[in-house]
């Protein structure tokens, strides 16, 4: 009882001094932010930009905000990672200087208006961030199990309910599959990893995968459990379980492989890197926008066409050009070797192909 | 769990007015209407940005509902019976606890069992969500495998079982154990204040501990005890994270508890939601909530309503 008197006060208590926290921040950022001389590690940058998006970037934006902060201490960068539609919502109202989204804007969303964005500008789509997405599963004694997408298609969407039915053994010949019910496990809050995953099934299986792509799971199949972290401890702790992850946080579960044309292959950043190089941008949008139109039935070897790209979403031109002139030089360093590099350390992404980071990089500089 | 003041009012004299009286009086008045205005602020939000929910038609709202009233009534349903269920075990543990600490326990086991009881009740909802995953579910999965393979004619023991178990019945176990430390103070509180004469009336009767304790802690505490139910009731209702975390939900309507589809509660579906929802679906997801804080509401009244009833008879709440 007593407790449950307390805590109130503890939270108000608790609530101030966050908002206090919160000025103490916001008072730093002024908005002397310096305009790169043309190469963007000339000049220290200063002052501050938030950004709010997508959970699958957090883990890499973490190590692009320390990597580029070490260079510039004067620099605040913060990225809140409360989900894509969350993050192109905070940055469409003008919450958050730029956003870090799973989807590319929508049409709907661009002929809108920008908050943050100069009068009769439009925000750009940035790839910055591509994960392959693994089919990972937790059967004893199964360590090469071959898929393709029917398949994959037909045991997420409840029509193949046992690890021995025939259409897998075809595939997987020999292989010490168990007379066991497949435990499905998939995401029970929308994410950009269900959207790719879906996409994936609805390009390669139409027959088998009949309802339309999105961030919800459409079948009513197997348990659902949050976030990539509860997907992986769900599998984990289930037998003879089956589910498709963001390949970072497969750690401790087998990977399928996986059809591609007539071939096996075996998950790699190089061919999800590949995919994504392979794939067309979306028509019809401004210049600097690079809006990628994945190539989901890419067949060429090695390929990983189950792929995730995820945005940095920015303003063509800012209506303060200090800002513009810190997400300009920030998207230019996460575009960059070194940051990609580090991301695929930190957070198990595949680095941008050279060709993709120059165009990032060009579009980026375009940001004021 | 005041005892109520019956005492009889001295005559009125003229009090003489000090600075500590007026000050302190002002601060309750504030204190006082902040919360109805709090109150009051919530509900216009809540109102507010239902609107277009309320009025959104088939092919707006999420879960390829029809009207806003097909979309929550699952959910409605799952909070409900999340809860009632968390209730079941919860409510005679809590009891049992209760009693124990109170009548049967040596005082010095009582004292320590209170504080780890209300130990319990500061560990956050987070930790219990992680506990419903990482331990409890693969722990009672074996269970439930025998439940429906047993079992399994009996409707809300029908196959297919959970292979991760992480079902309803789950979610309902570890509700049961955040609720059972505030039902176990106040069943405490007023087991104590069940008439020590009484009590020892029955045993000089010859009653043995359990009949004394039927026949003069029961009776005496029962208007406590529901007041303690309808408390776990409302806590259990509105609990977020825990059950956001076990719970592997679906957009159903169905009374089965081992079986991978739940129904899911109206909190976890926000928490769940609400990141990636965007035009039509926030409004939808606000709109549950205020169908929540609704259903909430009617349980309050409703607990008012029946202790009201019994004051009569108890004379131990306030």
């Amino acid at each position: 009882m007593k407790l449950t008197r307390i805590a109130p006060l503890g939270a108000l208590a608790l609530a101030g001094a966050l908002v206090l926290a919160g000025c103490a921040s916001n008072e730093t950022a002024g908005g002397t932010g310096t305009t790169p001389s043309g190469d963007s590690s000339a000049a220290a940058l200063t002052g501050t930009i938030n950004g709010i998006g997508s959970s699958a970037q957090g883990t890499a934006q973490q190590t692009w905000i320390a990597g580029i902060q070490t260079a510039n201490p004067d620099l605040n960068i913060n990225y809140d990672p409360q989900g894509s539609g969350a993050g192109r919502k905070s940055f469409i109202s003008g919450a958050a200087d730029f956003a870090g989204s799973d989807a590319a804007l929508s049409d709907e969303e661009l002929s809108g208006t920008f908050a943050p964005c100069a009068d009769g500008t439009r925000a750009i789509d940035l790839p910055v961030y591509i994960s392959p997405i693994a089919i990972a599963y937790n059967v004893e004694g199964l360590s090469d199990l071959k898929l393709d997408a029917a398949t994959i298609a037909g045991i997420f969407s409840g029509k193949i309910t046992k690890w021995n039915d025939p259409k897998i053994t075809a595939l997987n010949d020999g292989a010490p599959l168990p007379d066991a019910a497949i435990t499905v496990v998939h995401r029970s809050d929308d994410s950009g990893t269900t959207q790719n995953f879906t996409e994936y099934l609805a390009a390669n299986a139409k027959d088998v995968w009949t309802e339309p792509s999105g961030q919800t799971f459409p079948y009513q199949v197997g348990d659902a459990a949050k976030g990539t972290s509860g997907v992986a401890e769900a599998t984990k702790n289930a037998k003879n379980s089956i589910t498709y992850i963001d390949e970072s946080g497969a750690a401790g579960l087998s990977i399928a492989q996986l059809k591609v044309g007539d071939a096996f292959v075996k998950i790699s950043a190089e061919g999800a890197a590949a995919v994504v190089a392979d794939s067309p941008l979306v028509s019809g949008r401004e210049a600097g926008d690079l809006a990628i139109n994945i190539n989901r039935t890419d067949t060429q070897a090695n390929a990983w066409p189950l792929v995730l790209v995820s945005y940095v979403i920015a303003c063509q031109q800012y209506q303060d050009a200090a800002k513009g002139a810190l997400v300009s030089s920030y998207v230019q360093y996460i575009a960059s070797d070194a940051a990609q590099q580090a991301a695929a350390q930190q957070a198990g992404s595949a680095p941008l192909s050279a060709e993709l980071s120059a165009k990032v990089i060009a579009a980026a500089q375009s940001i004021k | 769990m005041t005892a109520a003041t019956a005492g009889t009012r001295p005559a009125r004299r003229k009090a003489k007015v000090r600075i500590g009286d007026r000050v302190f009086a002002t601060t309750t008045i504030v204190a006082g209407s902040l919360i109805l205005a709090t109150l009051a602020a919530v509900a216009i939000f809540l109102v507010i940005q239902s609107i277009p929910a309320l009025v959104a038609g088939a092919g707006e709202l999420p879960n390829e509902a029809a009207n806003f009233w097909q979309y929550v009534w699952p959910l409605v349903f799952g909070t409900v019976w999340a809860a009632f269920l968390a209730l079941l075990f919860a409510t005679p543990l809590s009891i049992g606890i209760a009693l124990f600490i109170t009548h049967y326990a040596p005082r010095r086991v009582s004292q320590t069992l209170g504080y780890i009881i209300d130990l319990l009740a500061a560990v956050p909802s987070v930790v219990f969500g992680l506990w419903g995953i990482a331990t409890l579910a693969p722990f009672v999965q074996p269970f439930y495998q025998w439940l429906g393979d047993h079992l399994g004619w009996f409707p809300l023991f029908a196959p297919p079982v959970s292979g991760t178990g992480r079902t309803i019945l789950t979610a309902a176990i570890v509700l049961a154990v955040m609720v059972i430390p505030i039902m176990t103070a106040i069943c405490r509180e007023v087991f104590l204040q069940a008439p020590r004469l009484h009590e020892e009336a029955a045993l000089a009767l010859g009653a043995t501990r359990w009949e004394m304790v039927k026949m003069a802690v029961l009776p005496f505490a029962r208007s406590g005890i529901v007041s303690a139910i309808m408390l776990g009731l409302g806590r259990a209702l509105g609990e977020t994270f825990a059950v956001a975390m076990v719970l592997s939900p679906a957009f159903l309507v169905k009374l089965a508890v081992l079986q991978p589809q739940n129904p899911n509660t109206i909190a976890a579906n926000i928490a769940l939601q609400f990141p990636e929802a965007t035009g039509v679906s926030v409004n939808a997801l606000v709109a549950s909530g205020l169908v929540l804080f609704a259903v909430t509401l009617l349980v309050n009244i409703l607990a008012r309503w029946i202790i009201a009833r019994r004051a009569a008879f108890s004379g131990a709440n306030g």
